[in-house]
């Protein structure tokens, strides 16, 4: 069915085969005039909708600008309100890797985050492929658990854990950090399920009647047709880990080797001989690799994003 | 049996006798593959989320301190928590007070950035990614950059306002009045992950409504009133309630402000924030729990309430006129 302004056009061109030429003249004059002011309109409107999209960018991108001259400031300057360095001191960030152990926090970010991101992936994809494409007796029953479980305070269960993890004397290290995400992690099990979902059962039932084993089929046939939603939870459980502060500060925080960015960044004022311009280049440096990332894959994520929020 | 069952299926003969058959039903269901699979999050619900649950909800009732083993109180927490503990109260007024500024905040300038992303023929990915860019920088640091740049001693934001005419601006984190509307800014400056979901909603609304609102003459506004809102209810109503859920989880951002300034007064003390000081640096976990129980019970109580009364404000398109 054509949308309404399509019928509309159809009954219109009916009506004008019934109208004189002078009559139709007449009605050309007075749609151009209308057009001519219609087209007045439009670029009103459009400029109106750039001026509130530019002066909304505008305040979105401040901080950012802020961060990034502040982080090239002297100390002196840094603390005089002003909005652009002189001198530059591209130094800083140079500075900043001998003035406090930033390699080091980078590399256990990056050691957890990664590690975090297999685990999560590996242990959600099967889960998500069982509930979305074989029917069994429970099935339903698991999902609501699982979307349960996904509103459910991390508050009620952190103690105990807390408590398993010391028993199990593994604080402070990064395994408290890592192991859970091999046990899967609700919300990427709905996000790949939604996805599974919209898979044609027909490709399965085919493989099945050629005598392909479940395990075959969710490997090779699946997973390579759900990549898009694969890589969006490896995103989100990367982006999870590396921008977490509370497992670090729960975990982590007794040993200093063992610290992340943000525990180390949060730390800075504390620490000797650290100036406040650094802690910007420091900050800086920390939002870099995600910036990076998010503009690599801004398809990704945004699905990813709206196929949970929406579709649930 | 079932093993049975399971095991049968995997001979090829029988899958060959399911193939024939016409129904999907008809192939064995793979029992043991199943169980396999979900098993990472079988055994994780087990020792991450079921046993914590019941320990926790016993802790809540003891007095335990990590060393020694949890002894018994009885109702002696919650008595604690109500009568005696001044922080409870405080921490679950200014939880309050920032979830009932804060989330409807959130929800109308998610919808109105979304809504303005729609407006443009042209260049609205640049603007999409202009506004989701913020949600993608770390609490800390994103923390951690406006405590400075709202700094009224260094930062430039105060300057600025200054410059447009505002003679006093506020101290923002340094004033206890303020402190939560810097948390409050911060958290609309991270906008963007609510705002795509706002943004497919509208973008879901069928053209048809609005050509059908503009033959009836409708206004701008009464477009947007009859036509967007009540399409774009449902995606309200779940920004709503985890809004609601995440308001009294809220701990980094307000953890991290307050280590950087002197909060003195504590108005960035919030619920979890009263956890976490309980149970991680009093090491007093039982009571620690209790408050977890209490949070959970009012976040229960908050969904089901916003729950209840979804059915006379939600408006589910599926199943309507409309699909």
């Amino acid at each position: 069915m054509g949308s309404l302004s399509e019928r509309i056009t159809i009954q219109m061109s009916n009506v004008l085969s019934h109208l004189s030429d002078e009559q139709i003249a007449e009605i050309e004059n007075h749609s151009k005039a209308a057009r001519r002011k219609k087209r007045w309109h439009d670029f009103l409107e459009m400029v109106g909708n750039h001026t509130l999209l530019i002066f909304l960018s505008t305040i979105f991108i401040l901080p950012l600008y802020l961060v990034i001259v502040i982080s090239l400031m002297n100390k002196g300057q840094a603390e005089t309100r002003s909005i652009w360095p002189s001198p530059f001191m591209w130094h800083n960030y140079v500075e900043v890797f001998t003035a406090v152990p930033f390699l080091k926090w980078t590399l256990n970010t990056l050691f957890v985050s990664l590690m975090g991101t297999i685990g999560t992936v590996v242990s959600s994809v099967p889960p998500a492929y069982v509930l979305s494409r074989l029917q069994w007796k429970g099935r339903n029953t698991t999902f609501v658990i699982i979307l349960g479980t996904m509103m459910l305070p991390g508050q009620v269960t952190m103690i105990p854990v807390y408590i398993i993890f010391s028993r199990l004397h593994w604080i402070p290290s990064f395994l408290p950090l890592i192991v859970p995400s091999f046990f899967s992690s609700a919300f990427s099990i709905f996000l790949l399920r939604q996805f599974f979902t919209s898979i044609p059962d027909e490709i399965s039932d085919a493989a099945r009647i050629d005598g392909c084993s479940e395990f075959k089929l969710m490997m090779r046939i699946v997973v390579p047709l759900a990549k898009p939603a694969i890589a969006a939870i490896a995103l989100f459980a990367f982006l999870g880990s590396w921008n977490d502060f509370f497992g670090p500060l729960l975990y982590i925080v007794e040993n200093e080797n063992l610290w992340t960015l943000g525990i180390g960044l949060n730390a800075f004022q504390g620490l000797h001989h650290v100036q406040t311009n650094m802690m910007m280049t420091a900050s800086a440096l920390f939002m870099a690799p995600v910036i990076v990332i998010f503009f690599f894959s801004q398809k990704v994520f945004i699905e990813g994003v709206t196929l949970t929020g929406v579709k649930g | 049996m079932q093993l049975t069952k399971a095991m049968a299926s995997l001979s090829p003969r029988k899958r060959g006798e399911g193939a024939l058959a016409p129904a999907r039903k008809k192939l064995k269901v793979p029992y043991i593959f199943i169980f396999l699979c979900m098993s990472p999050w079988l055994f994780g619900i087990l020792f991450f989320t079921a046993y914590p649950m019941i320990t926790s909800f016993y802790q809540s009732f003891t007095k335990f301190n990590l060393i020694d083993s949890p002894e018994w109180v009885g109702l002696d927490n919650f008595h604690r928590m109500f009568f005696e503990d001044s922080d409870f109260w405080l921490a679950l007024k200014n939880t309050v007070w920032i979830s009932a500024i804060s989330i409807p905040l959130r929800i109308t300038f998610a919808m109105f950035t979304a809504w303005v992303l729609t407006k443009p023929k042209r260049g609205s990915s640049i603007y999409r990614t202009i506004f989701f860019l913020p949600s993608m920088v770390p609490t800390v640091a994103a923390s951690m950059v406006f405590t400075y740049i709202f700094n009224p001693a260094y930062g430039p934001i105060n300057r600025g306002l200054e410059a447009i005419g505002i003679d006093e601006p506020p101290f923002w984190f340094m004033d206890p009045k303020w402190s939560k509307w810097g948390l409050i800014l911060l958290g609309l400056w991270g906008i963007g992950d609510t705002m795509i979901i706002y943004l497919a909603g509208l973008l879901d609304v069928p053209k048809s409504l609005y050509e059908a609102a503009s033959l009836e003459g409708a206004s701008p506004w009464q477009s947007f009133r009859y036509v967007t809102l009540p399409m774009m209810t449902p995606v309200i109503f779940f920004s709503f309630v985890t809004g609601v859920i995440g308001s009294f989880q809220y701990f980094t951002q307000a953890y991290v402000a307050s280590g950087q300034v002197n909060d003195y007064s504590h108005a960035m003390y919030f619920y979890a924030t009263h956890i976490y000081y309980t149970a991680f640096r009093a090491y007093e976990m039982g009571y620690a729990s209790a408050l977890a129980w209490v949070l959970l019970v009012i976040t229960l109580i908050c969904t089901l309430i916003i729950l209840k009364t979804q059915k006379r404000w939600v408006h589910y398109p599926n199943g309507s006129l409309f699909k």
